[in-house]
């Protein structure tokens, strides 16, 4: 078992036919995930041939789902074109739609957000993410498939490298799902989505969240474990050393005043009883602990 | 990007929100013109980026163009919590009755936009949010519906407008709609709106912040920063598309991915403590494929800062191969030659690991030191920092 995504996810690749999409198509691909076609606006009925793979492409998603039954969606488009591309597969009623594109205006993410949310057929992850990877079932975004393989661990990052250091920390244990849910300001899976699905999978038996710096989610990522979450909860939080008022790499990573510091997510996860550790190393630690491995 | 008052001032009057004359200046004589050419009573502002200026002695009323001259000379270079008053903005002044309140922002919490009105304006809106919750009104707005006529309508009601200034106030939401919208903007604020003795509605000072990633649509925007507050390291980083932030530490950063960067910065400073507070000297992430030239340029830029005494460079080879980033460093210092000084510890892990430490292992340069893990890198950087 896993979330969001598992051996029944059919995937199809929007801006397969750029640099990006063709690239990660190809290790998608390699990694066994069922990528069965594209979508490029204006590029419709062509075939591209990605490691012996003829990978058809279509016009829109609701053309591709049609065609070959695809229940996934992966953007690769650039920014500019991405809200377009968001809205296509939301219009399809894509189940899901996974947006790596980094870079999007927040008045764009917030409008296929609310869009989707109007809709009620589509859930978002990203934008500006990973993606995800259920190990030994699907791999959808950009995620080295090779760190690690299935395991009863749970993991939820805004970040894409320290959802790779903390797979490498557990690597011996492994992971039901680890979901990179993205660093921009507004996106369309949060850490919450994320808890919960945790906590109903039977396979998950303890999850690490991963938070950084800018807004509350985490703060309420807390609330919610206190109020739903039975499951032990490992946390981390980046950025402590960030001034305040500085952007720091991922555009929703800024501490605004007083709020959204790392200080008081670290102390609203430890209330909620997440165990917090002050390195990666420590909080993979501090899981093997609770699992006793 | 935080934009200036008068910057802000211009992109109401752009939209069509009313404004009062106004001009810039960076000198007493340019005060002393604006002055006289806008006539009667004017405030000269302090432009910082920063609030509690008026507390501060940053805006005072001026009777006449002389006057005017003498206020802008002293406020002209003065220091507001660390923000040295490089422009002032000369206005003219108004007859106030009473002041008000208007935002629109992206609530970050709720992934909506969000309207916050009063009619208590012209203070701090934290503390009015904090001792009179009634009388802020919060308003959400839907990213897909924005505000429409009716919309404004009753935001003007639900924050209890006067009857007199309510199509004012409605109108002037519309436009910061429109304005908040068009220019990707993330923060349109009016404190205060004010209401004149004569009854007319005015934005009387202003705050707008920006959406960075908005720039690809945004051409004129690019003329709205304030290259002159820009650090000189991060201003020669921007120039070399690195993500680079200045901080005030001794060992330098590099690493790959936004949050893996933090992290480096967090377990250096708490390596640190152990030998007297050793802290990162910047942020500095160069993204998933990480070149020879990246690394150098990089490189550079850290070994251009005079604060630092040590580097950490810390990769986890996801997409990018490890031997792809060793061989990037041992070119990178190559590159620099005798430009570089400072010890530097070297923490790669991830894909083809193994292949990237030997190849460090075999340049044998003897300013690269490898680490094992990421805890005991950042614990030997902090070390060398110290040296």
């Amino acid at each position: 078992m896993a979330i969001f995504l598992n051996k029944a996810s059919v995937v199809i690749v929007q801006g397969m036919t750029g640099s990006e999409g063709t690239k990660h198509t190809r290790r998608m691909l390699a990694s066994g995930t069922k990528v069965v076609g594209g979508v490029t606006p204006g590029k419709g009925g062509q075939v591209v041939d990605i490691d012996g793979h003829h990978l058809p492409v279509f016009n829109t998603v609701a053309q591709a789902m049609s065609a070959t039954g695809a229940n996934t969606s992966v953007v690769f488009v650039p920014p500019k074109f991405a809200k377009a591309a968001v809205i296509d597969a939301i219009d399809a009623a894509m189940p899901l739609v996974v947006v790596i594109t980094e870079g999007i205006p927040v008045h764009d993410a917030a409008s296929f957000y609310a869009y989707s949310v109007a809709k009620g057929t589509t859930r978002i992850i990203g934008p500006n993410c990973p993606g995800l990877i259920s190990p030994g079932e699907s791999n959808v975004g950009i995620i080295p498939a090779d760190i690690t393989g299935a395991g009863p661990i749970g993991l939820v990052s805004k970040s894409g490298t320290l959802t790779y250091q903390m797979m490498y920390e557990l690597r011996d244990i492994g992971f039901s799902t680890a979901i990179g849910i993205g660093g921009d300001p507004v996106i369309g899976t949060t850490h919450i989505d994320a808890l919960r699905a945790f906590q109903d999978d039977p396979e998950t038996t303890a999850i690490v969240m991963i938070g950084e710096i800018g807004g509350d989610a985490e703060e309420r990522a807390a609330a919610f474990i206190s109020q739903y979450v039975t499951k032990p909860v490992v946390g981390y939080v980046a950025g402590f050393t960030a001034p305040e008022g500085k952007t720091m790499g991922h555009a929703g990573a800024i501490v605004s005043g007083s709020s959204g510091t790392a200080q008081a997510k670290k102390d609203a996860l430890e209330a909620a009883g997440v165990k917090v550790g002050q390195t990666p190393s420590e909080s993979a630690q501090l899981l093997r602990d609770i699992l006793g491995r | 990007m935080d934009l200036f008052e008068y910057q802000a001032r211009d992109l109401f009057e752009k939209h069509g929100v009313p404004v009062l004359a106004a001009a810039i200046a960076t000198t007493p004589d340019q005060a002393e013109a604006a002055a006289r050419a806008i006539g009667g009573k004017v405030v000269v502002k302090a432009q910082v980026k920063v609030g509690g200026r008026g507390k501060a002695g940053g805006v005072k009323l001026a009777l006449d163009s002389a006057s005017a001259r003498e206020h802008a000379s002293a406020i002209l270079g003065m220091d507001i919590k660390g923000h040295e008053v490089r422009t002032v903005m000369i206005a003219a002044a108004a007859p106030i009755e009473s002041e008000y309140y208007l935002a629109i922002l992206l609530d970050r919490s709720n992934r909506t936009f969000l309207v916050m009105a009063s009619v208590a304006g012209g203070m701090d809106i934290e503390e009015v949010a904090h001792t009179a919750p009634e009388k802020l009104a919060k308003i959400p707005v839907s990213a897909v519906d924005g505000i429409s006529v009716a919309k404004a309508k009753e935001i003007v009601s639900a924050a209890q407008f006067p009857h007199d200034v309510a199509d004012q106030v409605s109108d002037v939401l519309l436009k910061l709609w429109e304005l908040f919208q068009s220019e990707d903007a993330t923060l349109v604020e009016v404190n205060p709106l004010v209401k004149t003795t004569d009854g007319t509605i005015i934005a009387l000072d202003g705050k707008i912040t920006l959406d960075d990633n908005a720039q690809f649509r945004q051409p004129d925007h690019a003329s709205l920063i304030d290259h002159a507050a820009t650090n000189a390291l991060e201003a020669a980083a921007a120039q070399k598309d690195l993500n680079y932030v200045k901080l005030d530490g001794q060992v330098g950063i590099i690493g790959n991915g936004a949050g893996l960067v933090m992290s480096t910065l967090d377990v250096v400073a708490y390596a640190g403590k152990k030998y007297g507070g050793i802290r990162p000297a910047n942020f500095l992430d160069i993204g998933g494929g990480a070149s020879a030239q990246v690394m150098a340029d990089g490189l550079s830029i850290i070994l251009g800062d005079a604060d630092v005494k040590s580097v950490f460079v810390n990769v986890f080879g996801g997409i990018t191969s490890c031997d792809a980033v060793a061989t990037g460093i041992v070119q990178a210092l190559e590159l620099l030659g005798p430009k570089a000084t400072k010890p530097i510890v070297v923490r790669l892990d991830g894909n083809n690991v193994v292949a990237g430490r030997a190849i460090l292992a075999q340049a044998a340069h003897p300013l690269i030191e490898q680490a094992q893990t990421m805890d005991g890198a950042a614990n030997r950087a902090a070390e060398l920092a110290t040296k």
